[in-house]
């Protein structure tokens, strides 16, 4: 279970998050919603101990993330995968290279089991045989079923997707949010996925959570999301035009 | 007056802050050289990259700065000394300054600049994130093997300079005075010092180190971009370059 508690983060004079509490349950499939530059990804970011909040903390599994060491964070970050918005893929590494690292880098499997390992999850994630492919020879939405492969080599226990639809075709976007909901049933990993895709959010979601001006305005269901009172979220969701989010980007 | 004093004061505690991470950096990555031969493969491309791959570039400075010192040297004793001890006076140049500071200076252009670039690059395009969240330590897979073959194959490097300069030094010497091979190398060998040698791979081993980090320490630094990227190359050179000068005067100081 992760725990957010009052989160507060700024950078330089720009304040992003201003109080998150939230709280992810094991095996669930959270979306979190919200305007670009909300402070979505700077949330998945704080989760991972890639960012440091200003103000609050975060408990994964009862541990302040914040306040490990190195060797128990490198240990608590084996049990997450992180899904980057542009995959962050290793350009000078190989497919079955980038696959590999984390494998490499902490477990004592032979090269034949390494390859095997990413053959299976290449399979996974409908990419079989490109494993001697470069990141730039792949489209865009090959480069982030590479980024979830390599995501869940390590089967970990969460994982953490950045706008994982976003830029794809619909077809493309639909494999993924399948893939998604294939992963979380079948290997019961708690996911949680950041997007401002509304088709995904419908496809994906057990508990939405909305972010705006820096605070969590909502937290319920998909059918609580679409039969919410607040118009903010309900001007978000529908995607109008006019109603109380101002068309241009909030000034903090 | 008061916005000049600001300006001074933000400088000089950037200065101080900046060069406070160098160093921080500089030991966070001496730690892990207790998993260096867990970290072999890493370290063997990298002394590939920076030492290897510069040899063709290192042996053509080389040469041409052993020829030209050989042309100087000659003008400066014409009529005074003998071209008997051209050998000597140009192969002490080359061993104490000329072979340390140019293989450097080459290799901050080459190596420090292209370290803070792949490095930047890495850092815009969220790399060292994924690096991070996948449990691996950046400064022990990226910085470690890097700083280590800096210090490592400059030196080296700097045994091709030497050996290429004097014989650049020797081309000249013969094209242009017609000096016999045995008078050349007889007064190279008769004022040799291996002290001399020495003292010119000390300061390659710490002018290799400094361009290392600082190529390192502007990679890890870089934020906005594709321009952050251009900016950060620039400044991996420039620093590396005014370090290499600095340290040479500290350590021609210290040495001679």
């Amino acid at each position: 279970m992760i725990e957010i508690r009052d989160v507060e983060k700024s950078f330089e004079n720009k304040v992003v998050l201003r109080g998150v509490d939230l709280d992810v349950y094991d095996g669930e499939k959270l979306v979190i919603i919200g305007r670009s530059g909300c402070g979505k990804s700077v949330l998945l970011k704080l989760i991972m101990n890639l960012l440091h909040p200003d103000k609050g903390y975060i408990l994964v599994n009862d541990i302040a993330i914040k306040k490990v060491g190195q060797v128990d964070l490198f240990n608590l970050r084996k049990q997450f995968g992180f899904l980057f918005q542009n995959a962050a893929l290793f350009d000078s590494m190989t497919v079955a290279e980038n696959i590999c690292l984390p494998l490499v880098e902490h477990t004592k499997l032979s090269k034949s089991q390494m390859m095997d390992k990413v053959a299976e999850k290449l399979e996974l994630v409908g990419l079989p045989g490109i494993e001697n492919l470069k990141p730039a020879e792949l489209s865009g939405g090959m480069r982030k079923r590479v980024g979830l492969a390599r995501a869940i080599v390590m089967d970990p226990n969460y994982i953490l997707y950045d706008e994982p639809t976003t830029g794809l075709d619909p077809i493309m976007a639909a494999n993924i949010d399948k893939l998604i909901i294939e992963l979380s049933d079948k290997l019961n990993i708690t996911s949680i996925v950041v997007t401002h895709d509304m088709q995904s959010v419908s496809k994906v979601a057990d508990r939405v959570v909305m972010l705006h001006n820096g605070r969590m305005i909502f937290s319920g269901n998909v059918s609580e999301l679409k039969s919410t009172d607040n118009e903010v979220v309900r001007q978000f969701v529908n995607g109008e035009a006019e109603g109380p989010i101002q068309p241009k980007p909030h000034k903090y | 007056m008061t916005s000049f004093v600001s300006a001074l004061g933000r400088r000089t505690i950037n200065f101080v802050s900046e060069t406070g991470s160098v160093f921080i950096l500089f030991y966070k990555s001496i730690r892990y050289l207790k998993q260096l031969w867990a970290s072999r493969s890493l370290v063997f491309s990298q002394m590939l990259e920076i030492g290897v791959n510069s040899i063709p570039l290192v042996l053509f400075v080389g040469v041409f700065a052993g020829a030209v010192a050989s042309v100087q040297t000659a003008y400066q004793l014409k009529g005074y000394i003998s071209y008997n001890y051209l050998g000597a006076a140009t192969s002490v140049a080359i061993f104490i300054e000329l072979g340390p500071v140019l293989t450097a200076l080459v290799i901050a252009g080459r190596v420090g600049a292209s370290i803070a670039a792949e490095i930047g690059t890495m850092k815009v395009t969220e790399q060292i994130d994924a690096l991070e969240s996948l449990a691996i330590d950046p400064i022990r897979y990226l910085a470690m093997p890097r700083i280590f073959s800096g210090f490592i194959m400059i030196p080296l490097l700097t045994v091709f300079a030497d050996f290429i300069g004097i014989m650049g030094a020797y081309a000249v010497a013969w094209i242009n005075l017609d000096l016999p091979p045995e008078t050349f190398f007889g007064s190279v060998k008769e004022f040799f010092s291996i002290l001399n040698v020495m003292s010119g791979l000390i300061k390659a081993f710490f002018f290799g180190g400094v361009t290392a980090i600082i190529g390192c320490y502007v990679g890890f630094a870089t934020d906005g971009g594709a321009e952050g990227v251009g900016k950060s190359t620039i400044r991996a050179f420039v620093l590396s370059s005014a370090m290499i000068l600095l340290n040479d005067y500290i350590l021609s100081v210290l040495l001679f």
